[in-house]
């Protein structure tokens, strides 16, 4: 390692020791702790306002950003060094937020210049949070089949349709959303990437209960909402799908990551926690525990193997699909396995098994169902012929 | 620790391995073989072995190459697309392995490729070492091994033999078994070659009273686990590489057959009941193979601390390819079943590379123990 990236290890040690405030060292990352921001946000603590202020004046809550909008400009390789000094200082992510995971990258990869500078910095200071709205309740799997559409009215659009499975829409500042700006042309060819400000008058939402309980998503409803057209859209008019596409390969790599649960190194006795002895003496539950750890272990040297492939520049891309496939299904196993071996204790809401089993059984439906990942691997990945 | 990728030299020892394989070990090699009763072509592995594959994990001074198990696993995994049928795990990997800790000067006969060497361990269905029965009494600097093992693989055409023999304790203990280098002309050994499903040497050894010394002794009298532990986890991690290579062997075949065969007025790839079989084997494929590529990882950088590792890919990989033959069959419908056909080989030996060194379950055991089920 080169003495720079040596150096640029001490410096940024010694900045997060000067600056995490103690009470935050360590602290569990759930609902209750996360930062996300925005508008309307209350802070947790005094705590989590400085960190979020100083990680900022830093550039550090969107590390790889260039500067000029709040990023903090760093190399791949400070960037991970970053993360690994984060980690062992048991520090917690100063600000997360679909801004910083998928409109950012979009902006910075598809925007204008005007557009950047107006929203990247306000994502960087985590002034504004963003929700995402692709899905519609007639376009699940078949995503493009968009039919929320924007009628171009002179000055602004003019905006009708409904979105689902919008994520903390009713607690975001603004969407961005997939809407139809052609009906005329082919389905992946009408569509827009919109940026709406959830303020706008016809815009409203209404949580979705889940089989799991309550839920981050919402339904998203929009009533002849009027957005001005001066940079709405991001990219060009009516190619919204190639932003939409270049983003759902973040999302997967994201929620496949997450199916792992082996990044913090939980195995499945630890998540198990105390075992009745009769659970623990049925061979079948011990049987089906072994074989998810072998398949834990090997998933998750694979997603290191990813990692090292797209760190050498050797593009992963359509395989991202196995990541997610392979991630969620083995996800789902797990739960299944926990709520064996606890038995009949975890179904009880309160023992606190049943929520997170209930949950997984999205994993592989959110983000492209399991058996869309298998069609992307079939023919992108494998070029199997489509007739 | 080293990334999960082939390095720039594994990536060219990988090309020339698949270059030299696919001219002089093809499929048709090895149905030749099969047919001919024979179950590898010595000058086959005399030409590995000029180009140092023999000596792969022998050093240099004893005129190895000294390549590491990572080269190791790339060489086992690219003879396991074609089915090239050689000696290279009982000897280059796990005979190797065993006598480099202690030195021996017979690495350089086993670079050579003159020593061909197999490890006679099992007595039993299922691989154990700790339950070994046959006895080696001793007698001053003397001993006497009297007993049977089976399922020795290369145990008809090697002229030497790694031989683990209970010294004292019994059948079941980990302590009291000692391994010895013997020849294979001893007085006193019988060898009956088994009729291997695989097409390969697998045989049964009958020792009656053969006479060894304390100079055949490798490693300690009573202590003979800790000599071969680490030759067994080499040889459990290229027999991995091995399967996953014959994983992506019977994938690629099959996957052609998809791209080429019509039914009902369509290529069957375009069906999307098979498609989703082929994206699914592909998960399972690649998975595994982040596993094998693990496992050389670490016997490379700590092989004390590997045995999870390879026990991970040796699961693993049985997994996998059990998966891939399958489907292979499958998909290629009635002509998979045909002997004419080539699927049956990589069944047949994904079979057999499942059982040898320890099967699904003896390897999951080990990984999920250390990970506390």
């Amino acid at each position: 390692m080169s003495d720079n990236l040596e150096s640029f290890r001490s410096d940024i040690t010694a900045w997060i020791a000067g600056n995490l405030p103690s009470e935050l060292q360590g602290i569990a990352r759930n609902e209750e702790t996360i930062c996300w921001g925005g508008r309307n946000w209350r802070f947790a603590s005094d705590a989590q306002r400085l960190w979020l202020e100083h990680c900022h004046a830093k550039g550090l809550t969107c590390p790889r950003w260039p500067t000029e909008y709040g990023g903090g400009g760093l190399s791949r390789d400070e960037e991970k060094i970053f993360r690994e000094e984060m980690l062992n200082a048991g520090a917690p992510s100063p600000l997360e937020s679909f801004g910083i995971w998928m409109l950012g990258p979009a902006l910075l990869k598809f925007g204008t210049p005007e557009q950047k500078a107006e929203h990247l910095p306000d994502i960087t200071a985590g002034r504004i949070r963003w929700c995402q709205g692709y899905s519609e309740p007639g376009a699940g799997s078949d995503l493009a089949n968009v039919q929320t559409k924007a009628e171009d009215m002179g000055d602004h659009w003019r905006v009708n349709g409904q979105k689902i499975w919008t994520s903390y829409a009713d607690k975001a500042d603004k969407i961005f959303a997939l809407v139809r700006t052609d009906r005329d042309a082919p389905k992946h060819l009408g569509i827009s990437f919109m940026l709406i400000d959830m303020q706008t008058p016809g815009v409203s939402t209404k949580p979705i209960r889940l089989i799991s309980g309550a839920s981050p998503f919402c339904e998203t409803f929009f009533d002849n909402v009027k957005v001005p057209k001066d940079g709405a859209i991001v990219g060009e008019q009516n190619r919204g799908w190639d932003v939409a596409k270049y983003l759902l390969t973040h999302e997967r790599e994201m929620i496949g990551g997450g199916g792992g649960g082996l990044l913090s190194g939980s195995t499945l006795a630890d998540m198990i926690g105390t075992m009745d002895a009769d659970a623990a003496a049925d061979p079948v539950i011990r049987a089906e525990a072994m074989e998810l750890e072998v398949d834990a272990m090997a998933f998750a040297l694979t997603m290191e193997r990813y990692r090292d492939m797209a760190e050498a520049g050797q593009g992963v891309g359509h395989a991202s699909a196995m990541l997610k496939y392979y991630g969620t299904e083995l996800n789902k196993r797990r739960h299944e396995i926990i709520m064996s071996a606890r038995g009949s204790d975890a179904l009880d809401w309160d023992a606190g098994f049943a929520a997170n089993w209930l949950r997984t059984k999205a994993n592989s439906i959110e983000g492209g169902t399991s058996e869309v990942m298998l069609d992307i691997i079939s023919k992108r990945v494998l070029d199997l012929p489509s007739k | 620790m080293d990334k999960l990728l082939d390095s720039d030299d594994e990536v060219m020892l990988r090309d020339a391995a698949r270059g030299f394989l696919d001219e002089n070990a093809p499929i048709t090699a090895f149905r030749a073989n099969r047919d001919a009763g024979r179950p590898f072509d010595p000058g086959l592995w005399a030409e590995m072995a000029r180009m140092g594959w023999a000596g792969v994990l022998v050093p240099e001074e004893s005129g190895g190459a000294d390549m590491g198990h990572r080269a190791a696993g790339i060489l086992s995994e690219e003879m396991g697309k074609t089915l090239a049928a050689t000696p290279f795990i009982s000897s280059a990997v796990i005979a190797a392995t065993a006598l480099r800790e202690t030195g021996s000067d017979r690495l350089a006969e086993i670079s050579g490729g003159d020593a061909l060497y197999a490890l006679a361990i099992d007595e039993h269905v299922k691989h154990a070492p700790t339950r070994t029965a046959l006895e080696a009494r001793q007698t001053g600097n003397a001993f006497r091994l009297s007993g049977r093992k089976c399922f020795v693989a290369d145990g008809s055409t090697a002229n030497r033999l790694l031989v683990l023999a209970r010294t004292s304790g019994a059948d079941g203990e980990d302590q009291g078994l000692t391994l010895f280098d013997i020849g294979a002309d001893r007085a006193g050994l019988s060898r009956a070659t088994a009729n291997s499903i695989d097409a390969r040497d697998f045989a049964t050894l009958d020792f009656d009273n053969v006479d060894a010394t304390g100079d055949d002794v490798v490693g300690d009298v009573d202590n003979g686990l800790a000599a071969l532990a680490p030759a067994l986890r080499t040889g459990q991690a290229a027999l991995a590489a091995e399967l996953g290579g014959l994983s992506s062997g019977i994938a690629a075949i099959t996957l052609g057959y998809l791209k080429e065969r019509k039914q009902f007025d369509r290529t069957i790839g375009s069906f999307q009941a098979l498609q989703h079989r082929a994206a699914h084997l592909f998960a399972e494929i690649e998975v595994t193979a982040s596993a094998i590529a693990n496992a050389g990882r670490v016997l490379d950088a700590d092989p004390e601390t590997a045995q999870v590792a390879v026990s991970l890919a040796k699961a693993r990989a049985s997994q996998t390819a059990k998966l891939a033959v399958m489907e292979g069959v499958q998909m290629h419908g009635g002509i998979g079943m045909t002997d004419e056909y080539d699927a049956g080989f990589f069944m047949k030996r994904a079979r057999v590379g499942t059982e040898w060194l320890g099967d699904y379950g003896h390897h999951a055991a080990i990984v999920a123990a250390a990970r506390g089920v």
